[in-house]
């Protein structure tokens, strides 16, 4: 370390009294620093054994003066944050959902914790923006499109209970009209000719006009006479320009033909210790924030 | 100095030197490593941790070979931060079955310790095929052969076996049920009633949504499950560990 040479001699520091061929070992002492840094982590770490958990016994390690405990600490943390939000969440619970908007300082705090648990437990399937993934079934919620409603109360119930999740709320799926063998390949045909004809596609009039009776048959019951769709059912709205899977004649024939059922699990599949009822009330307030927000009536 | 005198015997004779440093390094490792056996808050035993099933243990196997465990932890570490964003921090208890665990010590992509319930299967299957359709910012690979490498779980019960000899408590009856157990978990149509009996909490579907057993299905059963064994609703951890 040092950059100055040895200045002693031989002489007057003497050897270690090593000698290998000839070659001998000056005794030179340690640096005095070096020395005392050594001492002092040597001091240190038995200081540190007392305070800290350390020793292995028999029926247990020593638990150290200061009593330290991650699990302890973890917990007393999350019970500090929790506290110091108690209050102001109480409020979110407490509020009803339409009625948030018109506290600025309780929107303002349910969008800014609902953005971070939306970028936490709902960003991976909706996107970072909520701009979903739109031909793989993963919707957006940006526009005015709403497959289970878009009023606060309605956003509030799908991410509660989630979709297709179990019975309580927001299932039903749509059937496999061909693999189940209600419909023939042919009958498929005719109906995704006539669902492209009432979305304004270029399509087979031949085919859509036998098609608007299978229609209304097979598909009116959920996605309504006039193609509208039906949210108590999540039936999507099938004449607009918004395709939940896609609206070409291959993603079309593929979903009539195997169904479809999207899965959200609850919460966006968060335990209920990581986002409680005022959080899911915070996430659904920046849900219906994004823009295609429904007012309540 | 008479001490530090002796000291030359031993620095001048190597077997002397050899033995005598294996003798400290023993000293430090029963020190350091015997009470990791026996001290009660290493060895916990946590309710509702259970060996993998037979799908499970393959997808495990999948998620190994794959090298998962070089961007994804699973390890949620004791932290305010940690526990918000993936959970209940880990317990010891629910690696216990692995062999080798999965801990990680990188985190290109986020901590899988609780995955389990977090997506979809569909999303899980949309993702491994192509993770950039869901999560566009994603550098993660693709994985969509999976969907293609049909699995028989032929070897299965080798594999339990294998664990058995490890550690793992798999009964006979299990070793005896793996194949069936292995096929009956893929298939929400089949008579699974003795596999929940024997494995309690897995889930039976069919993951990949579509016919077959493939190593998707495997692995997606393993994702599913991951950290959803414990009910951390019941569990009190004791401050002390």
């Amino acid at each position: 370390m040092s950059k100055q040479p040895v200045k002693k001699k031989k002489d007057e520091v003497g050897t270690t009294g090593h000698s290998w061929d000839g070659i001998e070992e000056l005794n030179n002492p340690m640096p005095r620093w070096w020395l005392w840094t050594f001492y002092g982590c040597v001091i240190w770490a038995l200081i540190y054994t007392v305070l800290y958990p350390a020793w292995p016994l028999v029926n247990g390690a020593t638990a150290g003066l200061l009593g330290k405990s991650t699990r302890a600490d973890v917990a007393a943390e999350i019970v500090r944050f929790e506290d110091a939000n108690a209050a102001i969440k109480a409020k979110l619970v407490e509020t009803e959902l339409p009625d948030i908007a018109k506290d600025p300082e309780l929107l303002s705090y349910a969008q800014n914790a609902g953005g971070a648990v939306f970028r936490t437990w709902c960003a991976q399937c909706h996107g970072a923006g909520a701009q979903g993934a739109q031909a793989a079934g993963y919707p957006s919620l940006l526009d005015d499109s709403w497959l289970w409603g878009g009023t606060i109360e309605e956003i509030h119930t799908t991410i509660s209970y989630g979709i297709r999740h179990n019975d309580d709320s927001r299932f039903g799926d749509m059937l496999a009209f061909g693999r189940d063998e209600l419909l023939t390949e042919d009958e498929v045909a005719q109906v995704v000719a006539y669902v492209q004809k009432i979305s304004d596609q270029e399509h087979d009039a031949a085919l859509a006009a036998p098609g608007e009776t299978i229609y209304m048959d097979n598909c009116a019951s959920c996605h309504m006479e006039d193609g509208k769709g039906e949210i108590s059912v999540g039936a999507p709205n099938l004449t607009d320009a918004i395709w939940l899977y896609g609206g070409d004649d291959v993603t079309l024939t593929e979903t009539i033909w195997n169904g479809r059922g999207g899965v959200m699990p609850p919460r966006g599949g968060a335990p209920e210790s990581a986002v409680d009822e005022a959080m899911v009330r915070a996430v659904s307030t920046y849900v219906h924030g994004l823009g295609g927000g429904v007012q309540s009536e | 100095m008479a001490l530090i005198d002796k000291h030359k015997i031993i620095e001048t004779n190597a077997t002397i030197l050899l033995a005598l440093s294996f003798l400290v390094v023993t000293i430090g490792g029963i020190v350091e490593i015997a009470p990791l056996f026996y001290l009660e808050n290493t060895i916990e035993d946590v309710e509702g941790v259970r060996p993998y099933s037979p799908l499970e243990m393959e997808g495990r196997n999948i998620y190994v070979r794959e090298g998962c465990y070089v961007c994804h932890s699973q390890m949620i570490r004791p932290m305010r931060d940690e526990v918000e964003r993936y959970g209940h921090y880990s317990l010891a208890a629910e690696s216990q079955y692995d062999h080798p665990f999965q801990w990680g010590s990188k985190r290109t992509g986020p901590d899988l310790a609780r995955v389990g319930g977090r997506y979809s299967d569909d999303w899980q299957v949309d993702h491994l095929t192509d993770p950039q359709s869901v999560v566009p910012e994603s550098v993660m690979p693709k994985y969509g052969f999976l969907l293609n490498r049909m699995v028989d779980g032929k070897y299965i019960e080798d594999v339990l076996r294998t664990n058995r000899a490890v550690g793992v408590p798999y009964t006979d009856e299990m070793l005896e049920a793996a194949r069936a157990d292995f096929a009956a978990q893929a298939d929400p149509d089949s008579d699974y009633d003795a596999l929940l009996e024997r494995y309690p909490g897995a889930q039976v579907r069919n993951f990949d949504g579509r016919p077959g057993i493939s190593e998707m299905d495997a692995l997606v059963s393993y994702l599913q499950m991951l950290g959803t064994l414990v009910d951390f609703s019941t569990f009190t951890p004791v401050a002390s560990r």
